[in-house]
């Protein structure tokens, strides 16, 4: 075990651990965003409303995130319009490209998961609503997506963890992420076990502390399914 | 057979893709399936053997088992890929090396040891996606024979039933069920999961239309091309795992 | 008891039949080479291996008189894949440095070429401090070039890191780096002289401080071999002495590689 070089590069692993954070939350927050509304349209009885949100989370869904990656980073260069267009001096930013990719995988995994989890609304609470005299959108709005975020908890917990674990293939597109980190101390060391054993310790350090962040948050939002006696419940995992 | 299939193949992708679609990209697919197969097998034997450990009485089992399934479950996949193909290699063969010197020190009358041992870049993508996806496996299946009802084990018991004869003709069947959902979901990211192998050199099809798309300075279409290849498998895996619910559902009675 | 002794006896005649390739008469060689690196080592469409490494390579082979085969692997873990007894040497263009032989034992260089960067031609970048602040320099990682540009100019530079040359050139081709730092030879004919390349251009002097740089590309091979190192630099003088090496060298490139 040659401990000196890790303990000497953690100064990078940091900064790695850093650019790992930053890219997590960015996609997750912009990602979030980008499947609320694609979750209601989706959801809509309609196919041609319907057809092109299902068609965007079908496809993010059914391909690797790597080849998504590589699609935008590698691909998009491909085209002379592009590389002409204003968008290019941020696209040809690996990170821009890394957080376009995640945020599109992200995306669609949360936007099926609320989709489902609109689906589920008790009929008796939308037709409470329609009795009261809310329009469509304002259902949606009080009583079908509140209490599908709540359902929607412990399984976006787990797309969160996908997403921290996800974004390790950044590291493959030159960015010095925890991954690229250790990577850098890898082949400049040749001290593979210790270099990629480190940044597993730091994303099992950060998925934990995911999973500690969700218990609390679903203990808050579900304390209505707690049992009178408040023994938490165990839920979803 | 296979030979009028290539033949058939040949001419029906001639200059498609300037000439890379077949064989190129497509062996590329069949590398990719065969690895996803080959590690689907590995994750499920190690998923039942994870099962039983977790719910076993023994505390030493059940030690081993959740610390394999937490631990596999909160490290990227991509991490322990180069843990085991990069570090695997190393300690096997060190191993060996060790044990010879060993053997050596200790003058014993037969050599100990081995000097190396081969680890090619598909063995080790193999064993590191079964590993992963092992323990994947290991919770949906201890879900699955935990939803077995125990009025169901509790008659086999009544029936005189040994403990084996319970796990293999009640538990077991009844759990199959209850794990086709888990299942299928844990194909579908293993699947996925392949490409990861085309970062450590393997040349799958990912790896490939790296290759096809830098020499013909198409890479999206490439990767493209991949993506629907790999929407092929999904789509398929989806109606064999479809009719396989149904199958093991009969009897069920459905809403 | 009886079933015990058996297997007591089956395990031990295992090991002794793994203990028969132990012996080291380096009649059977393993070589590790890289792939992604013309024209010292690329793969053709068709899946075989070439290149002025591959052909040395084949050339020593045949001098030490071992049976040889090529394992192919990429540069970030091709030292620890030696180590690993993956393979038995390398053979990939590898740099003789200070750092790398804490690791592995080296042979005498078998080519010595300067390192050189290149810009996008018309940019009118220069190779000083000034000119270079804030652009992105692509090099291939843990290679001597990536440890010269972090020392020298890693404050004023940001360095791209790429696991092989050919990802470089890629990025360079798409615009995300403005200068690429690689060996001369190899950026000549791997980038500048193919259609890829055709809007680059070399800039500034030829680098060959040792300090950095090394002595020129050597062959790896594990510390507890220097029997092979032996056998590797007799072998080198010989091709370079019958004109084998010339042979190879002139189907690569118009001048000669070895170096001073």
């Amino acid at each position: 075990m040659d401990v000196e070089a890790i303990v000497d590069n953690l100064p990078l692993y940091l900064q790695g651990t850093w650019m790992t954070i930053q890219l997590v939350a960015l996609s997750l927050l912009v990602g979030l965003g980008l499947a609320v509304p694609v979750a209601v349209v989706a959801g809509s009885r309609r196919v041609w409303v319907s057809a092109l949100p299902r068609a965007y989370i079908y496809f993010f869904r059914g391909t690797p995130l790597l080849v998504q990656m590589f699609l935008i980073y590698y691909g998009l260069a491909q085209f002379e319009a592009v590389r002409e267009s204003f968008l290019w001096p941020l696209l040809k930013e690996a990170y821009a490209c890394a957080l376009l990719a995640f945020v599109l995988n992200t995306g669609a995994y949360t936007a099926e998961i609320l989709r489902g989890a609109i689906a589920q609304t008790p009929f008796g609470e939308i037709e409470a609503a329609r009795a009261c005299g809310m329009s469509r959108a304002m259902i949606m709005r009080r009583i079908q997506l509140p209490s599908a975020f709540r359902r929607a908890l412990p399984a976006y917990g787990n797309e969160v963890i996908f997403m921290l674990h996800g974004s390790a293939l950044a590291g493959v597109i030159t960015i010095v992420d925890l991954f690229g980190a250790a990577r850098i101390v890898n082949s400049r060391y040749f001290v593979p076990f210790e270099s990629f054993l480190t940044a597993g310790a730091f994303y099992l350090g950060l998925t934990f502390l995911i999973v500690w962040g969700f218990k609390l948050w679903e203990r808050r939002w579900h304390a209505h399914l707690r049992a009178r006696d408040a023994t938490p419940t165990v839920t979803g995992r | 057979m296979l030979a009028d299939l290539h033949t058939w193949l040949t001419t029906a992708s001639a200059g498609l893709l300037d000439g890379y679609l077949y064989p190129f990209i497509l062996q590329g697919m069949l590398l990719t399936i065969e690895l996803a197969l080959l590690s689907l097998l590995l994750a499920v034997g190690l998923g039942i053997l994870g099962a039983l450990a977790r719910l076993s009485r023994s505390p030493i089992a059940r030690g081993i088992a959740t610390g394999y399934t937490t631990l596999i479950r909160g490290v990227p996949d991509i991490v322990l890929m180069f843990i085991f193909f990069y570090g695997g290699q190393l300690l096997v063969n060190d191993l060996g090396a060790r044990l010879a010197a060993l053997g050596e020190t200790w003058s014993l009358p037969f050599a100990v040891g081995w000097d190396y041992v081969e680890i090619s870049e598909f063995t080790a993508g193999v064993f590191t996606i079964g590993l992963i996806f092992g323990a994947y496996m290991a919770e949906t299946f201890r879900g699955a024979i935990l939803a077995v009802p125990r009025g169901e084990i509790e008659a086999g018991h009544a029936y005189g039933m040994t403990p084996f004869q319970v796990f293999t003709r009640i538990t077991l069947p009844a759990s199959v069920r209850h794990a086709i959902p888990g299942f299928g979901n844990n194909w579908l990211v293993l699947a996925k999961a392949t490409a990861l192998v085309s970062v450590i050199g393997l040349d799958d099809m990912v790896f490939r239309a790296g290759q096809a798309g830098g020499s013909t300075r198409q890479p999206f279409t490439f990767y493209l091309v991949v993506a629907v290849l790999y929407l092929l498998i999904t789509a398929v895996s989806d109606v064999v795992l479809r009719h396989l619910d149904r199958r093991y559902s009969v009897g069920v009675r459905r809403a | 008891m009886k079933t015990r002794t058996t297997a007591w006896l089956a395990a031990a005649a295992l090991m002794l039949g793994a203990a028969v390739v132990h012996a080291k008469d380096y009649k059977k060689l393993r070589i590790g080479v890289e792939g992604a690196y013309p024209p010292f080592s690329e793969v053709t469409p068709d899946g075989k291996l070439q290149g002025f490494d591959i052909d040395i390579a084949m050339a020593l082979c045949a001098e030490i008189g071992a049976e040889c085969s090529l394992v192919q692997q990429d540069w970030d873990g091709i030292i620890p894949a030696l180590l690993a007894r993956k393979y038995d040497a390398i053979i990939a263009s590898m740099s003789i440095t200070e750092e790398r032989k804490k690791k592995v034992a080296f042979t005498d260089k078998y080519y010595n070429t300067p390192a050189k960067f290149a810009r996008r031609k018309g940019s009118g970048i220069e190779i000083d401090p000034a000119s270079m602040k804030g652009k992105a320099v692509g090099v291939q990682r843990a290679t001597t070039h990536d440890n010269f540009i972090t020392a020298t100019y890693g404050d004023a530079v940001e360095v791209k890191r790429y696991a092989s040359q050919d990802e470089a050139y890629l990025d360079a081709v798409a615009g995300r780096v403005d200068l690429l730092l690689a060996d001369s030879v190899a950026m000549s004919d791997g980038f500048l002289k193919t259609d890829n390349g055709k809007d680059w251009e070399f800039v500034g002097p030829d680098f060959v401080d040792p300090k950095f740089f090394g002595e020129g590309a050597g062959i790896a091979v594990r510390k507890d071999d220097p029997e092979l190192v032996e056998l590797f630099n007799k072998a080198i003088a010989t091709i370079r002495a019958n004109g084998k090496y010339k042979e190879i060298n002139d189907k690569y490139f118009p001048f000669d590689v070895f170096g001073n």
